[in-house]
């Protein structure tokens, strides 16, 4: 038996794993479905707190990074980013 | 005479970044610009390169040298000057860049369906996220023009984008991991449709799951002078007086102060904030009015006495 890693990437309301999801990645390692961009309109949990309460294992969260002076007010990327995964075995 | 854009149609671009315009290009002109680039069903198309080859070979859509004003751009009578001179284009074109704007690149997308990429043995991916160019912090903007001469289904995969993203300063596909935003939109369109994005608004093309080529033409069209009242070359605009926060009449009409502090849901509790702060000063250099807010937010911070 093999072991293989899903990843799911959530990107949340604001810092706390109680918010809502508003963007989500999936990748899965073992084959069994090819995900994309685009794929889905709705998100696989509505907030970070269900997708441990599924057995997601999470093992990295965004830092609180203070904005740059005189860049306050510029807005970039999504902050609030929580990266989980799930282990399956089998025989892939 | 070009149709000049409303103030409403003007705030929405200030808000969502984009604006669209549905069956705007008549039937004849759709079927001479897919007749002018050869369109065929999907078993006459070996390769994608070679379907590429053919159109650049034998259609009208010429070679424009970056920096070409777009009035000089295309052959005349061609398909794509008819396109042009439609009075709602170009009255589009010119509140947004400009009358004396010029042609930055133009691009015919096409994407394939799915019997091609099975006959190919290629994996069918989209496109992901991005944010056209390169990172782009200036207060200046492009446009970028979409033409569907053809009807685009759900199941064509049209262009995805997210509304409300054009003010976030990213780095082209540094976006890409985000698969899935909410409140993403496909178009889904019938033909002659014109959609005109803000060339910061993140998107991405869709896969192709139907029987058909899926066709969209793009020029990216950049100003030669100040963006500012384009839409309103006698300065009629007047921004609206304050109005009460948080305890609010909502007997009030809907004004476009409702349009430009629209929420969008993809958007972060914290950072909405900031969105909201940069749709005002973006207002600010389109109306020209430097002063000009919307809910106090930059009044607030505006108020340093030290």
């Amino acid at each position: 038996m093999a072991k293989r890693q899903k990843v799911l990437v959530l990107y949340l309301k604001f810092p706390s794993l109680e918010a809502e999801v508003i963007s989500w990645a999936t990748f899965d390692g073992t084959g069994k479905k090819l995900h994309m961009t685009g794929d889905s309109d709705t998100p696989p949990y509505p907030t970070g707190l269900d997708a441990l309460l599924d057995g997601w294992r999470l093992f990295q969260a965004s830092q609180a990074i203070p904005e740059q002076p005189g860049e306050e007010y510029r807005t970039s990327y999504l902050k609030h980013e929580f990266f989980f995964e799930k282990l399956e075995e089998g025989d892939f | 005479m070009p149709k000049l854009l409303t103030t409403e149609q003007m705030a929405e671009f200030a808000s969502s970044g984009c604006l669209f315009f549905d069956e705007l290009i008549d039937e004849q002109t759709n079927k001479e610009f897919l007749d002018d680039i050869g369109h065929t069903d999907i078993d006459k198309a070996d390769s994608v390169n070679d379907f590429y080859k053919n159109i650049k070979a034998t259609s009208s859509i010429p070679r424009i040298p970056a920096g070409t004003p777009l009035k000089e751009a295309f052959p005349k009578n061609s398909p794509l000057d008819k396109i042009f001179k439609n009075e709602v284009v170009e009255g589009a074109i010119t509140s947004l860049v400009g009358s004396n704007t010029i042609v930055d690149h133009q691009f015919l997308h096409i994407t394939f369906p799915t019997k091609y990429f099975n006959q190919a043995n290629q994996r069918q991916m989209s496109q992901a996220n991005h944010q056209d160019s390169t990172i782009d912090p200036r207060s200046t903007f492009d446009v970028q023009l979409f033409y569907f001469p053809t009807e685009v289904t759900k199941e064509m995969g049209g262009t995805r984008y997210h509304p409300g993203t054009h003010l976030r300063i990213v780095n082209e596909m540094a976006i890409a991991k985000y698969q899935n935003i909410l409140g993403q939109k496909s178009i889904v369109c019938k033909p002659g449709t014109i959609g005109i994005f803000h060339s910061g608004l993140w998107h991405g093309a869709g896969v192709n799951f139907s029987e058909n080529i899926r066709y969209m033409f793009k020029v990216r069209l950049q100003p030669t002078e100040k963006q500012e009242l384009l839409w309103d070359p006698e300065k009629k605009y007047q921004p609206l007086p304050n109005r009460a926060l948080y305890w609010t009449d909502e007997t009030k009409d809907q004004t476009i102060n409702d349009i430009l502090m629209r929420p969008y849901p993809w958007q972060e509790a914290d950072t909405n904030r900031l969105d909201k702060i940069n749709v005002v000063k973006f207002w600010r250099l389109l109306t020209g009015h430097k002063k000009m807010d919307v809910d106090y937010w930059l009044t607030r911070i505006e108020n340093e006495l030290y």
